[in-house]
């Protein structure tokens, strides 16, 4: 392989000098003359009819412009869709309903928007707005909601919106078979986002009557299911993403997009609306909660036998991405471990509760708690090292998954990441006070980067070489603040030969940048960074003719680089690059180029067996941590962790150590401190008081170990990082915390709360 | 709501405002004086994506009343860098990787300013105790914490 000049080098990005001197202008930064201040009134209960809503007093007030409730939306009812080209079925489908209309689902769903000249008059307009709801009880418990007879949450004649499963072997004599058997019962929360940045953005009617929003999306596709709320074409609605300020699967569903095309085509002014924390904590998706049946059996060596598992998760209000996220979760239901019978069955229910979609990790790292201290508690069981009994059953080369029977033939990294992040813990601390106890958790995972297969996933990006050796890129890529943008520069630049400072991108528009699909399921560096390499060296392609036409050489011998094309082995000679481009122009050679790259296409699985291919790859890591446990006061302090991923080829490492330590400190949260309390479907944690997340203070001594076997299907053997970042590390801080002090905590998260109480309990009652 | 005419010095620039009583330094900035690079993340106080230095301290422009600044000195983050070159922050902010949304890059680093000033010499300690009122959900804080550490007297680099 050549040597790489912009390529695997820790370079800043092309966005941060603009972030870090305060001039990047997100969606809540801009304005129009003449704007309006949109806002969304909620509902205050999480189940009730609405017998009647009165919007007189509200229209009244000076300074209102609109008050719009369900009868104003031309087509309030909708199916989600998610940017897919492939049609899937009904099985994926659900319902994405506009504002409240007969009845409300959740507290906080939106009944009713107003658009008004100032901030403060719209939100006193909307609580001038009458809405008379009587009461119904509701269901907020999934199991209840399963039950026959179970309040129905929406239209439908059962909660259940999904059920999934997956199987092979024979799971009956698998667990005949075992010398050890485990059964155990896991729980994960609802948790929060908690991106900086709430959502919002500006929108606007221009010239051609096309409605203009301004957004922080990560999926700007949906600008198709705006358009069919109003009913208008869809090449009359324009998405304009920005830069967001952090999305992890939050701005992934429309958020507040279809309100402000509704206020703005309604009063035909530009309008602004920004949710506040609590609206963005109240109002948008949190990621699933699961409850996890799960039975293992092993042989006393420690080799897995039989893995079963019944898992139960929450939707919540209404369906979104709940199918999907289900998806992932019965595919990582069995790990990474090589298990010859298996049976996993999946349920999905509605519930009162807000709805719950996509959150970074999708449905693994839920699953992964599970399985990963199931491992932990054989382990103990039979006296083997955590490390011994993780390499004995995991999947290697040439292996396949235990779930789907997907065969893996490109390197699987999952011994060697497991050992490099058990050993990089090195000595262990020393901890003066006699009331802390030391302990080490280790957990191995693996999470698919790309979309599912049978959603026929394309990206494409337009590159072009101007006369004067700049380089032009116009991709739809968004860019949720992981450097998916500065990604497309830094492969342009290395195929192109140019610095990266030559490099100008357009990104996130659907009227104006070539669709390169959504930024979510880790998809961005494999789908848009191969779009952007084929347009790229297409164009690199037809400058080294040309050059080779001039210096009258073979083409083969040529490279590109520093703006020359050289002879290989010959640095000597060249021609430079602004000289190859004029010959290319006056010729007319296209200089320019639009690629699209396609993942691999498969069919829609059967639901009730899923089997086979269904994603394009995976990326395997391991992530392992040295904790200590007060034992007076239950505290749990990380004091050192290693994350430890085969990142296939780290084409940015500053940004791939930046997700794998910020993906470790989001899993952290979500292990140690991070729940969205509901009581009946009441948010207890509306603010950053209640629903706490890691600060510096928190943060242990992180070391990141990149493997890169070359093995990815992205740029340059490539693999995705964002997600699978943050899947496992929860299973790792339990698994140390057992360690430290002989508790095994079964709910996330592992509160001081739950460690007193499991200590006293094992210490005082027995177990 | 009656208003009343204010003076200050913002980013080195006299500026005369007309404010209400109830009105925000955060909105007097952003929506008054057009520098959106102080951002809004909770509006009550809890993240610190909206500091900005006031007479060199750090304050939360989302709990300070814009009255409050009449005859004081403000820097938003927009003031920091001279011209084309950057605060030496910035750079090692950009160097490290620290930046990732950037949403919570104005306040850090602004608050960091403040504490390399009060303690040119901080520690990895002292680092992660004053920073802890700044929220982070991107980074995992550890290039940030690196970021401004080599920005010490002793740091690297």
């Amino acid at each position: 392989m050549s040597e790489f000049k912009i390529v695997g080098k820790p370079i800043p990005r092309e966005d941060a000098r603009a972030k870090a001197k305060g001039e990047l202008k997100y969606a809540d930064d801009f304005s129009l003359p003449g704007m309006l201040y949109g806002k969304v009134l909620h509902s205050k209960y999480p189940a009730a009819k609405i017998i009647s809503i009165d919007t007189t007093k509200a229209k009244q007030l000076p300074g209102v412009h609109a008050v719009l409730t369900a009868r104003d939306v031309p087509h309030n009812e909708t199916i989600t869709r998610f940017g897919q080209s492939a049609e899937v079925g009904k099985g994926f489908e659900g319902l994405y309903r506009v504002l409240a209309d007969k009845k409300v689902r959740f507290r906080g769903e939106a009944v009713a928007l107003v658009a008004a000249d100032t901030e403060e008059i719209a939100e006193e307009a909307a609580a001038l707005i009458e809405v008379n709801y009587e009461p119904l009880p509701g269901v907020f418990d999934p199991v209840e909601a399963m039950k026959p007879g179970a309040y129905l949450v929406g239209e439908g004649d059962s909660n259940i919106i999904c059920k999934f499963g997956c199987s092979q072997g024979d799971i009956k004599k698998g667990f005949a078979e075992a010398e050890v058997i485990i059964e155990d019962t896991y729980q994960v929360p609802f948790v929060d986002h908690a991106y900086l940045e709430t959502e919002g953005g500006v929108a606007w009617i221009d010239e051609k009557e096309v409605i203009n929003i301004r957004v922080g999306s990560q999926v700007i596709e949906h600008f198709r299911d705006v358009a069919e709320v109003l009913g208008l074409p869809h090449n009359q609605v324009r998405y304009i993403g920005t830069m967001m300020g952090g999305g992890f699967g939050g701005k992934e569903d429309i958020t507040v997009e279809t309100y402000l095309a509704l206020l703005t085509w309604k009063t035909k002014k530009p309008v602004r609306l920004f949710y506040t924390r609590e609206e963005s904590i109240l109002c948008h998706s949190k990621r699933h909660p699961f409850i996890m049946h799960y039975k293992v059996g092993a042989k006393k060596d420690g080799r897995l036998v039989a893995l079963e598992a019944e898992l139960i998760s929450d939707a919540g209000a209404y369906p979104y991405l709940s199918p999907w996220v289900n998806l992932y979760a019965t595919v990582n239901a069995a790990g990474p471990y090589c298990i010859p019978n298996v049976k996993i069955n999946t349920y999905c229910v509605l519930t009162n509760n807000t709805f719950t979609s996509a959150n970074r990790g999708f449905g693994a790292p839920q699953p992964n708690v599970a399985y990963e201290s199931l491992m932990d508690e054989l382990a103990y069981k039979l006296k083997i090292d955590p490390l011994e009994i993780r390499r004995k059953n995991c999947i290697t080369t040439g292996k396949s998954l235990s779930t789907t029977g997907q065969v893996f033939n490109t390197y699987v990294a999952l011994p060697e990441v497991a050992e490099k992040a058990w050993k990089a813990l090195g000595e262990t601390k020393k901890v003066e006070d006699k009331n802390k106890r030391i302990g080490r958790g280790l957990a191995i995972g693996l999470m698919s980067y790309g979309r599912m297969t049978f959603l026929h996933d394309t990206s494409r990006c337009y590159v072009r070489l101007e006369s004067d050796g700049s380089v032009l890129i116009r991709s739809g890529i968004p860019d949720l603040g992981g450097g998916q943008v500065s990604l497309l520069c830094q492969i342009a630049a290395e195929e192109l030969g140019v610095p990266m400072s030559k490099i100008r991108i357009y990104y996130s528009d659907t009227a104006l940048t070539p669709l390169a699909g959504t930024t979510t399921a880790t998809r961005q560096t494999y789908m848009s960074g191969n779009a952007t390499l084929k347009a790229a060296r297409e164009i690199k392609k037809r400058i080294i003719q040309k050059a080779a036409e001039m210096m009258n050489v073979n083409p083969e011998k040529l490279v590109i680089g520093e703006e020359k094309i050289i002879v290989k082995y010959d640095s000597a000679q060249y021609l430079p690059l602004l000289e190859v481009i004029k010959a290319c122009n006056t010729e007319g050679i296209e200089l320019f180029c639009e690629a699209q790259f396609k993942g691999p296409f498969t069919m829609v699985p059967d639901l009730s067996n899923i089997r086979g291919t269904i994603f394009p790859d995976f990326t395997f890591g391991a992530q392992a941590v040295e904790i200590s446990v007060d034992i007076e006061t239950g505290q749990v302090e990380v004091l050192k962790l290693v994350t430890c991923y085969d990142v296939g080829k780290a084409i940015n490492p500053l940004s791939v150590e930046g997700q794998m330590e910020g993906g470790s400190i989001y899993g952290m949260g979500y292990a140690l401190m991070e729940e969205v309390v509901m009581e009946k479907g009441v948010t207890l944690t509306p603010s950053f008081s209640e629903y706490i997340i890691p600060t510096a203070a928190d943060v242990p001594e992180v070391e990141a170990i990149l493997v890169e076997s070359g093995g990815g299907l992205g740029p340059y053997g490539a693999k995705g990082i964002g997600e699978p970042s943050c899947s496992i590390i929860a299973p790792a801080i339990l698994n140390a915390i057992y360690d430290a002090v002989g508790v095994r905590i079964k709910s996330l998260p592992a509160t001081p709360e739950k460690i007193i109480r499991a200590l006293k309990k094992h210490y005082f009652e027995g177990r | 709501m009656k208003k009343t005419e204010i003076e200050f010095t913002l980013n080195g620039k006299k500026k005369k405002v007309e404010v209400k009583p109830s009105d925000l330094l955060i909105n007097l900035i952003r929506e008054e004086l057009y520098l959106t690079g102080t951002k809004y993340a909770c509006g009550i106080g809890e993240c610190g994506a909206c500091t900005v230095l006031l007479d060199g301290e750090p304050v939360l422009s989302c709990l300070t009343l814009a009255i409050t600044v009449a005859g004081k000195e403000i820097t938003t983050i927009e003031g920091l860098a001279q011209d084309e070159e950057l605060h030496p922050l910035q750079r090692a902010f950009l160097e490290q990787g620290a930046v990732q949304c950037g949403f919570c890059t104005p306040g850090m680093i602004l608050t960091a300013t403040a504490l390399l000033k009060e303690k040119p010499q901080a520690t990895e300690e002292e680092i992660r105790d004053y920073m802890r009122g700044n929220l982070c959900r991107c980074t995992g804080y550890v290039q940030i914490i690196k970021a401004i550490k080599s920005c010490t007297t002793g740091g690297e680099n």
